[in-house]
């Protein structure tokens, strides 16, 4: 594979989502606040818009991989204030936003 | 292709240096002890995969990715972090314990991405038959006000839900405390 194309070639797209995805499931399943959780969420979204991207430009409709990569950062800045506004919430009530002592529904 | 000889060779810098970008932006996010530094992660990674989207053709959305990800999400996170709590708790029970878990997730994290990545590098993808390049932001313009004018509206909705349910639910938490 010749570097100097290597930018054309979808490949290397796809598996840059693929790593993408697989820091942002390890990041979700190790961090111990919600903040980083919410981080490695906005990780996980970045490797879906990424992989939109590469398949619409490659693939299929050059506009409409753009499009959905849109629609994904539209609910991705609804998911943020949501999730920011649960962590303040939670920070009122717990004075932490620790994932080990938010236990209350462990029953 | 051009004048210059070495331009596919920087052309080609660039994009590895995108690519770098973007990956040691998300390592560092999700490895890094202190939350703050997590944020500066993600807006690192934002910009690379802002560099991607370029080489993607779009440089449309490549600004868009700067001004969402890196001008609106990470300041409202860090917003959150100055009223919150900074750091990252330090790991309770016994530090094997850590360590094991932290490999553990490592070799899942390694299989999911040996897997997808596998997926796209022996897929058979197939171009669709009438497939239309034109990705210029006048196209991306006339087709959300046409073909998807249903999902852009939905979507501006659930934006203004957003907004609403945010602030209800921290007006909540308020009242509570008093």
């Amino acid at each position: 594979m010749n570097i100097a194309d290597l930018y054309s070639k979808p490949a290397v797209y796809l598996t840059v989502a693929a790593l993408l995805l697989a820091i942002g499931i390890f990041g979700l399943v190790r961090r111990r606040t919600l903040v980083g959780m919410l981080i490695s969420g906005e990780i996980i979204f970045a490797a879906a818009a990424l992989n939109f991207m590469t398949v619409g430009h490659f693939f299929a409709d050059a506009a409409v991989g753009q499009i959905f990569v849109l629609f994904i950062m539209g609910l991705a800045a609804a998911e943020v204030a949501i999730a920011l506004s649960i962590v303040i919430a939670v920070y009122r009530n717990y004075h932490s936003i620790k994932t080990a002592e938010l236990t209350e529904l462990k029953g | 292709m051009s004048a210059f000889p070495g331009s596919p060779y920087i052309l080609a810098g660039l994009f590895l240096l995108f690519v770098a970008t973007t990956v040691a932006g998300a390592v560092l996010a999700v490895s890094t002890p202190r939350i703050i530094r997590s944020v500066i992660g993600l807006a690192t990674s934002s910009i690379g995969l802002a560099g991607l989207y370029y080489f993607l053709n779009s440089p449309f959305l490549a600004l868009m990715e700067i001004l969402i990800y890196v001008g609106a999400v990470c300041v409202t996170i860090i917003f959150a972090i100055m009223l919150a709590e900074p750091d990252e708790p330090a790991p309770e029970g016994r530090r094997g314990r850590t360590w094991a878990g932290a490999a553990a997730m490592l070799v899942v994290s390694g299989i999911i991405f040996w897997g997808i990545a596998r997926l796209g590098l022996t897929g058979n993808w197939t171009t669709v038959a009438i497939r239309n390049t034109d990705g210029r932001v006048e196209r991306i313009g006339v087709e959300l006000l046409t073909t998807y004018s249903l999902a852009f509206e939905v979507i501006s909705i659930v934006l203004l839900v957003a907004i609403l349910g945010a602030l209800a639910i921290a007006r909540v938490g308020r009242h509570r405390e008093e």
